[in-house]
């Protein structure tokens, strides 16, 4: 398994055990008193789980044991391989943090952070589709 | 990778880059305010990155790599019908409510997607075996 994909693969069952604890302390709202600020966390439980979880571990799955793109860079582009993993821990980072931020203090002009998390998911994304689409080809 | 494995992965590609970008849109809208109209793009975000990527993807790596006989991959009609009906209904369910469509289409959609669950499992169910079965 190549140094990419254990990165992936460790990193997104640290999001999926972080997703359950989210998903956890939503639900004891209703049963210890909480603040009502936690209903804020629902965005970031969802994406915890399908981004920081399932898109994650199917990105290092792909990256491992698609088809090689070539004899010489059998996993297409190392860099953009990296660049996938850096930009989308770094949005979905970003987001989880500012998104409860800024609703528990709209005044603070944090919006920014929710904005850079966008655009670094989205290349993120991106850099994936781009680096792994010369390797879905027929044998 | 068989012919069908690379169209529904390619499929699956393109709806990841598309939900990911109405997503990006709807996040930063969130964050730097453009504009309200942005928030109907999160029915087809959902419908995109649920099924037209996720499922999409596992559908296509399922028909590559399941157990095979001999060489033969079994009813590969019903494997291609679960591709055009899956697609079908992720843009008719996904797309449909962005352009304000009349519900109709949402319906089709949501049964062009059972229709592909149903020819996936037509195919896919004898693949599930013992070695040398």
């Amino acid at each position: 398994m190549p140094p990419l994909t254990r990165w992936f693969v460790k990193s997104s069952l640290i999001y999926l055990i972080a997703a359950l604890i989210v998903g956890a302390v939503m639900a004891l709202q209703g049963v210890l008193p909480l603040p009502a600020g936690l209903a804020a966390l629902g965005p970031a439980y969802v994406h915890l789980f399908m981004v920081g979880w399932v898109s994650q571990l199917i990105f290092g799955v792909v990256y491992w044991m698609f088809p090689k793109y070539s004899r010489a860079k059998p996993r297409g582009s190392e860099g953009l391989g990296w660049a996938t993993y850096g930009l989308l821990n770094a949005g979905l980072i970003l987001r989880v943090v500012g998104e409860p931020l800024i609703a528990l203090r709209p005044e603070a002009g944090l919006g920014w952070l929710l904005a850079l998390a966008a655009l670094c998911q989205w290349l993120g994304g991106l850099a994936f589709v781009l680096n792994t689409w010369g390797r879905v080809k027929e044998k | 990778m068989p012919r069908l494995s690379c169209w529904f992965i390619r499929a699956a590609l393109i709806y990841l880059a598309a939900g990911f970008t109405f997503g990006a849109l709807m996040l930063f809208n969130k964050g730097v305010p453009l504009t309200p109209a942005l928030w109907r793009l999160l029915p087809a975000h959902m419908e995109f990155l649920l099924l037209g990527w996720t499922a999409q993807l596992a559908i296509g790596v399922a028909f590559w790599i399941l157990p095979r006989f001999g060489s033969a991959r079994g009813n590969e009609p019903a494997a291609w019908a679960a591709f055009a009906l899956l697609n079908a209904g992720v843009l008719l369910a996904g797309i449909g409510p962005l352009l304000a469509a009349p519900p109709l289409f949402f319906a089709l959609g949501r049964l062009a997607e059972v229709g592909s669950a149903v020819a996936l499992a037509v195919h896919a169910w004898p693949r599930i075996k013992p070695p040398g079965a």
